[in-house]
């Protein structure tokens, strides 16, 4: 077994949350071989959601900007962990055969790979080289970001997806016009469903963000920086900032030619094994199959990341004992001063709003369904209900016992608000 | 041993009391609440999937 194999040299392509805790993994099941980590960025490993809620913030009373949060120093990835950290180069290319990465002419040798290259962001093509264009993914554009806002900046967000949404939100909240401009007729409709995407998508409207469905962006126009956005049908919005928010692709360039199977990521098997000898994929790079959901995705959170990485590193330790990932996934996303909180899969037969009212209030619960189980749950600032549906659906269990479970919840909340004198 | 709360990090976001319910549960005001402290051997391995899960790295255990 590699573990216990000090001649071993384990490398990790991606020094991001799935990297880091993959490196973690493997020195925690008490492997002493070599761990090479490899990053296409010059920072260490830090912590992406923040970059497009709380990172955005204003300074404190002091008058300092909020810091990123590096997750190690790089004293205790070295010293500690002992990893080769070799941050600030890009992997380039893939020798499955040879068992090489290539960094561009130089080549490091792996007896295991770990492959955790995440996503990158969709651009609009024409906008290059236009000052206060960003997309919204990596630490430098969310710094690229807060400079304009601290300008200022008239922002527009294309994209009504979480990541604008929230930059959107961070906007308003610093008294700032924010305008978003979203091509489908309704946000959100992948990640949540019809009938909620335009639910949530209402909380813009109702804190003073311009939202425009259904609008495709001609062009977006400026002198060196960038002045306006044009839609398709002639409307211009001004601005100072524009952030893209369109969606990520997966980050599997550099792996042409490497006889890894590619369709939309990494296609890896439950255990997160891409097929070929020794080589493993964590986060958003890799596509794989849910044993928990029964289904083959691709995550973009946190959790998924955090989770693969660490079992991808367990499973190339020791394949013969590999154990499969499942998960019910999960994500969080902040918008003015509501907390939005999505379990399981959107792809369901029927989705049902459980308790409070979209229209009226700031807190309700949906379940969803796909023949007779529990198959999702989103609540909005509903974070004392979320979780106890993510234990029902990794549970496994039916409609009927969610929809039970669900009477018995709105009734207690009710008895609560009526013993707190709120009608 | 004992489940350590760090209430500076926490957001409650909730992941723990997925992983461990009987340890972690989010109120209704979206606080963090320690249901009990101490961890038997058994109850260990739920709680360090707790640990490594939380997104703030607001939990620990003491040994």
């Amino acid at each position: 077994m590699a573990v216990a194999d000090p001649s071993c040299r384990l490398v990790v392509v991606g020094a991001s949350l799935a990297g880091l805790r993959a490196v973690e993994a493997a020195r925690k099941a008490g492997f002493e071989g070599e761990i090479v980590l490899i990053g296409k960025e010059d920072h260490l490993p830090y912590d992406r959601p923040p970059l497009s809620k709380a990172f955005l913030g204003v300074a404190d009373e002091s008058g300092v900007l909020p810091e990123p949060t590096y997750f190690r120093t790089e004293e205790t990835l070295r010293d500690e962990l002992d990893v080769d950290v070799r941050l600030g180069v890009a992997a380039t290319g893939l020798d499955t055969v040879g068992r090489t990465v290539h960094l561009g002419a130089e080549t490091v040798r792996y007896d295991l790979l770990v492959i955790a290259t995440g996503a990158h962001p969709r651009l609009i093509p024409g906008a290059e080289g236009l000052d206060g264009v960003y997309p919204l993914r990596t630490l430098d554009d969310s710094l690229a970001v807060r400079a304009k806002l601290e300008e200022g900046a008239r922002t527009v967000v294309i994209g009504a997806g979480f990541i604008g949404s929230e930059v959107a939100s961070t906007a308003r909240k610093r008294g700032l016009d924010a305008t978003i401009i979203e091509a489908l007729p309704t946000p959100l409709v992948r990640a949540t469903g019809r009938d909620m995407g335009a639910a949530i998508a209402s909380l813009h409207e109702k804190n003073g963000t311009a939202l425009r469905c259904g609008a495709g962006v001609a062009s977006i126009e400026g002198n060196g920086k960038v002045e306006r956005v044009v839609l398709d049908d002639g409307t211009v919005v001004e601005a100072d900032l524009v952030v893209v928010g369109i969606g990520v692709v997966p980050s599997v360039d550099w792996l042409a030619g490497s006889g890894l199977m590619l369709d939309n990521g990494i296609v890896c098997d439950e255990n997160l094994w891409t097929g070929v000898p020794g080589v493993y994929a964590a986060g958003d790079v890799a596509s794989w199959v849910n044993p928990t959901l029964g289904q083959r995705q691709r995550m973009e959170n946190w959790t998924a990341a955090a989770e693969q990485g660490a079992a991808a590193a367990r499973n190339a330790l020791d394949p013969e004992n590999a154990k499969p990932y499942g998960t019910v996934p999960y994500f969080w996303s902040d918008w003015y001063d509501v907390r939005i909180q999505f379990v399981g899969s959107p792809e369901a037969d029927e989705v049902l709003l459980v308790d409070g009212d979209p229209d009226e209030g700031k807190r309700w619960v949906a379940l969803y369904r796909r023949g007779d189980r529990l198959i999702g749950a989103l609540t909005v600032n509903g974070q004392t209900e979320i979780m106890k549906y993510r234990v029902m659906i990794m549970k496994g269990a039916g409609w009927a016992e969610a929809l039970e479970f669900a009477d018995k919840r709105r009734a207690a909340h009710a008895e609560k608000l009526a013993a707190a004198g709120v009608s | 041993m004992k489940c350590v709360v760090d209430f500076e990090k926490c957001t409650g976001l909730g992941i723990c009391e997925s992983l461990a319910p009987e340890f972690f549960e989010v109120n209704d005001d979206g606080d963090l609440l320690l249901l009990k402290e101490d961890i038997t051997d058994a109850e260990l391995q739920e709680v360090e999937e707790a640990v490594a899960g939380c997104p703030t790295e607001a939990l620990s255990i003491e040994r």
